[in-house]
């Protein structure tokens, strides 16, 4: 097959077993993609299971740039025999299948229209290991060293990035490079080296790092200020806690006493998990929780006192496939909704939507100073994509100058020096958001009932219709100043006037930049956009909307929410929003928003309403 | 409703040492029916606390949803509270508990709220040990919802509504006995006498205490055929031992009688003077309190006094080794590692 040479532009799939150790082999063919200067996105697509399910690693390498899943395969690298048949099915025509050529390839499976590249790596691996965890573990390491010969990649990277790895255990060095080395010769000797794709150093990383959001939000919550931190085991959120123990105990241990300056607990439930998140935020602590669809559920009730008794609370949504327990290891953006109005009467909380690693560091952090200055809670919406796959991010950045934002609290001195009386529930500012006390400020002032129950001014148990109505629209009056303090939305316009216009949130983001540049290229589409990074909406958010004829909303879940969220938020005409909806488990990709919108656009002549698939 | 106490006190109202009067540790007037143990136990904490001299504002009042659950709002009006959710009042206590270990927290609870809708998560804050009074105000119905039995309505009981009780019954001493409690009482909302040291030594006491405290509901539980009626406890009553609570400062005047007496020393040097009443009965061991609890119910009695104590336990700071610090008074400058820091680990992401 004759091929124009692609250079560092393909989708590279790895079909592996989970449990057999291929995950750091595999993460060692990207970062040194990455250490190349040549922007990759890499996604783990896993079971939920300990061993021996298939499990697959999904690299888009792209020098321009495009970070967000593209659609299609170009390189199969087969090594699971369990999902072999569906795996070679998968690949683009004109692609490559590599495989373990220790067993022959079933005759059924066989394909002319791609290129099969067979490498005896367990043969050679019996041979050079007598240890079968070994032999396991070296033939991932060998066949990233036959990928290096297929790409014409550098080994000195490889040789490095082992030496990084593997500093303080010298001995692993050697055996590892060995096993690259290995790969890499029984390519050349086996096959035509390089194959039509390659890789070529270039500069396009600059000094963006390679990161998985949980543990971009750890270290926000460090960098926050959070100091208790309450938690349930569920997948896939809770690496942040990890991250966050981790980065704890390299920077909060007391230098002198060797005690900790923060406290974790392992809740019972995800139920104490807030509860004890709203025990420690009401005493004065930065607290937080973080947790899946699942958790956030039976958060409910507990979120409703805090909307209402107004306790500060940070909560890390890793969202995952829904309803019930779903597909818990596959990503989807599906608790909007349950997120925004979380818990029964009337309540509706700020929400805050990463697309980026950075974005996950710095809401994280700045998710405290909304809490504490808003007395409410607030939600990071992160997803499985974004918060377990290592994701090309700008570097993160602290203003040294910055002090965090505790909101409004009396201190001692206060209280002393207060002539009238002190009303927990007093709106003096005029901004609906009113002043508290921590508990033991002040031996005669500032003492507070905090309740669920309807209270007055003066946090006295009420139920009296015109009190209760008076603290409900305040606590409206102070959504509405939190809505100008939240992170506003990013818009990208176009040069051209446009009346189309496209809404993302969330790692929705790159699939979405990717497809309105390809829209634009291929076929004359030029469309605005508009990144939503914050509920409640700012006004920016009704704007665009309104200056657009109709524009599309594109998320990952079936039942269009942040569309839902939109149309309940404000009076537009629901056919103005057009959905686009991915939510199979996987990261939606930029062909899949691309062709959606196309033939959207290629085919309405006339209004979206005559439309209907959608609705 | 919450009424004003009326501000008039007796001139020569007794002071403690802190210079408050027992007005300084009360609350807004009770609206629970008159006659209803929970008030008793209310008024037991204000004795309790003013005795101690303990700063009101340096106590923390939590409960969860019942009629036992309001009674915070009928004591220590200087102190903070904090009415939480159904049986979710362990989870919030332990949550303030992490934030400033320096505060008092007294939690109150009834048995729907403990051994029913919050088992759970009693149980977890038992066997944290966080260092909290917890006080089961326990009279065997469901009065905010009228009358209905709890899990730990005894079999056979006889409420208002006239049904004997066919379920096993919840013991929640057994049960905090059992997961490791290390301070456990029962006692009658009706015996003051008896409530206000054991209160006194839970609070002195560092770890998780639970009181579990019998207090018949007038209204709905205090029938003939009720176990819990105020005149079926003071009929079947027994006590393990009576109690002073004597403060650091104070001598022992009392008389010590080797056999019968045992003066046990708690973390910050006060003494608890335990009169043994059952002389077999060793407060130091688990199994002697369950053995004796059984014994007692063979005999349809209810054991009382301080059942078990573990004076040198390990509250949950110490064993996460938690700054001496509240951690809710650090700053910035012990909480945030700053940009070099974040440029390092920048750079390890490359």
């Amino acid at each position: 097959m004759k091929r124009d040479i692609i250079t560092n532009k393909f989708v590279i799939k790895f079909a592996n077993v989970n449990g057999t150790g291929s995950a750091s082999a595999n993460k060692l063919f990207s970062r040194a993609i990455f250490r190349m200067g040549i922007p990759i996105s890499p996604k783990n697509i896993f079971p939920s299971n300990i061993q021996g399910l298939p499990t697959w690693y999904e690299v888009r390498v792209n020098e321009n740039g495009f970070l967000g899943r593209r659609g299609g395969i170009d390189i199969m690298v087969a090594m699971n025999p369990q999902s072999m048949a569906r795996d070679i099915n998968e690949v683009e025509k004109g692609g490559y299948f590599v495989y373990d050529s220790t067993k022959p390839l079933p005759k059924e499976m066989l394909r002319d229209d791609i290129d099969l590249i067979g490498i005896p790596l367990t043969e050679k691996c019996r041979e050079m290991y007598d240890d079968p965890r070994q032999r396991q573990l070296f033939r991932n390491i060998m066949y990233v060293g036959t990928l290096a010969a297929l790409f014409d990649m550098e080994l000195d990277v490889f040789r490095q990035l082992i030496a990084d790895q593997f500093k303080g255990k010298q001995k692993l060095i050697a055996p590892n490079v060995l096993a690259v080395e290995t790969g890499y010769n029984l390519a050349k000797e086996l096959h035509d080296c390089p194959i039509a794709y390659r890789i070529e150093r270039r500069d396009n990383v600059g000094n963006k790092i390679l990161i998985d959001g949980n543990e971009a939000c750890g270290l926000g919550a460090v960098y926050g200020g959070a100091t208790v931190s309450a938690w349930y085991p569920i997948t896939p959120s809770t690496s942040v806690i990890d991250n966050f123990a981790r980065y704890c105990r390299k920077f909060r241990m007391d230098p002198e006493t060797g005690d900790k300056n923060f406290a974790i607990v392992q809740a019972e439930d995800e139920l104490a998990a807030i509860g004890m998140v709203i025990g420690a935020s009401w005493n004065g602590s930065r607290a937080f929780t973080a947790t899946s669809g699942p958790g956030l559920s039976l958060m409910n009730e507990f979120l409703g006192l805090a909307y209402f008794a107004e306790i500060p609370s940070v909560l890390i949504d890793v969202q995952r496939s829904g309803p019930s327990t779903g597909m818990p290891t596959r990503t989807q953006q599906s608790d909007v909704l349950a997120a925004a109005y979380a818990s029964h009467g009337d309540t509706k909380h700020i929400c805050l939507y990463p697309s980026t690693p950075k974005e996950c560091f710095e809401y994280t952090a700045q998710a405290f100073d909304l809490a504490e200055r808003f007395q409410t809670p607030v939600m990071v919406m992160s997803d499985l994509d974004l918060g377990m796959n290592d994701n090309m991010s700008e570097p993160f950045e602290w203003d040294d100058n910055k002090k965090y934002d505790r909101g409004k609290v009396y201190t001692e001195e206060d209280l002393e020096n207060m002539t009238e009386r002190f009303g927990r529930y007093l709106d003096v500012d005029g901004d609906g958001v009113t002043y508290r006390t921590y508990p033991g400020t002040h031996p005669t002032k500032g003492a507070f009932f905090t309740r669920g129950t309807s209270k007055d001014e003066y946090a006295i148990y009420t139920e009296i219709g015109e009190k209760y109505i008076e603290n409900m629209d305040r606590l409206q009056r102070k959504w509405r100043t939190a809505s100008q303090y939240v992170p506003k939305p990013v818009i990208r316009k176009t040069d051209k006037p446009c009346t189309v216009g496209v809404i993302h949130y969330g790692t929705s983001e790159a699939s979405t930049i990717e497809a309105l540049h390809h829209l634009n290229s291929l076929h004359g589409i030029s469309l605005d956009s508009m990144g939503i990074q914050a509920f409640p909406f700012s006004d920016e958010v009704g704007q665009f909307i309104e200056e657009h004829e109709y524009v599309f909303v594109v998320e990952q879940n079936r039942d269009a929410q942040m569309r839902t969220l939109l149309i309940n938020e404000y009076d537009f005409d629901p056919e103005c929003l057009v959905p686009l909806l991915h939510y199979d488990g996987s990261p939606i990709t930029a062909r899949f928003i691309r062709h959606e919108i196309r033939d959207w656009i290629l085919q309405t002549t006339t209004s979206p309403r005559r439309r209907s698939r959608f609705y | 409703m919450s009424y004003k106490i009326p501000a008039f006190r007796h001139p020569n109202l007794p002071k403690n040492e802190l210079g408050y009067t027992s007005k300084d540790y009360e609350g807004a007037v009770s609206t629970l029916c008159a006659g209803c143990g929970h008030d008793s136990i209310s008024n037991a904490i204000i004795e309790a606390c003013f005795d101690m001299s303990i700063p009101p504002h340096r106590v923390a009042k939590l409960s969860g949803i019942g009629c036992s659950s309001k009674t915070p709002t009928y004591f220590l009006g200087n102190s903070h509270g904090f009415n939480s959710v159904h049986g979710r009042m362990p989870s919030v206590a332990t949550g303030a508990n992490m934030a400033n270990r320096d505060l008092l927290y007294i939690g109150v609870s009834g048995d729907g709220d403990t051994a029913s809708i919050g088992m759970g998560q009693f149980v977890h804050a038992v066997r944290r040990n966080v260092n909290m009074v917890y006080i089961c105000e326990n009279n065997g119905v469901y009065g905010l919802t009228k009358g209905q039995d709890s899990a730990t309505t005894d079999i056979g009981s006889t409420s208002k509504k006239g049904e004997p009780n066919a379920l096993e019954p919840i013991d929640l001493c057994a049960i905090a006995l059992q997961l490791g409690a290390t301070f456990v009482a029962n006692s009658f909302s009706g015996d003051k006498d008896q409530l206000v040291p054991i209160i006194q030594s839970a609070i002195a006491h560092q770890g998780f205490a639970f009181i579990n405290v019998i207090s018949p509901c007038v209204t709905f539980n205090n029938t003939p055929g009720s176990t819990k009626a105020y005149d079926y406890i003071r009929q079947h009553m027994a006590s393990t031992n009576t109690v002073d609570y004597v403060p650091l400062a104070e001598e022992i005047t009392a008389n010590y009688d080797e056999g019968t007496d045992e003066r046990v020393t708690m973390h910050d040097g006060s003494k608890i003077h335990l009169h043994k009443m059952e002389s077999k009965h060793d407060v130091h061991s688990r199994t002697s309190a369950l053995t004796m609890m059984q014994e007692y119910k063979a005999q349809e009695k209810v054991l009382t006094g301080i059942l078990f104590i573990d004076e040198d336990s390990n509250e949950i700071h110490s064993t996460m080794h938690t700054t001496k610090t509240p951690l809710r008074e650090l700053a910035e400058d012990k909480l945030c590692p700053g940009l070099d820091a974040l440029e390092i680990i920048n750079e390890l992401h490359r």
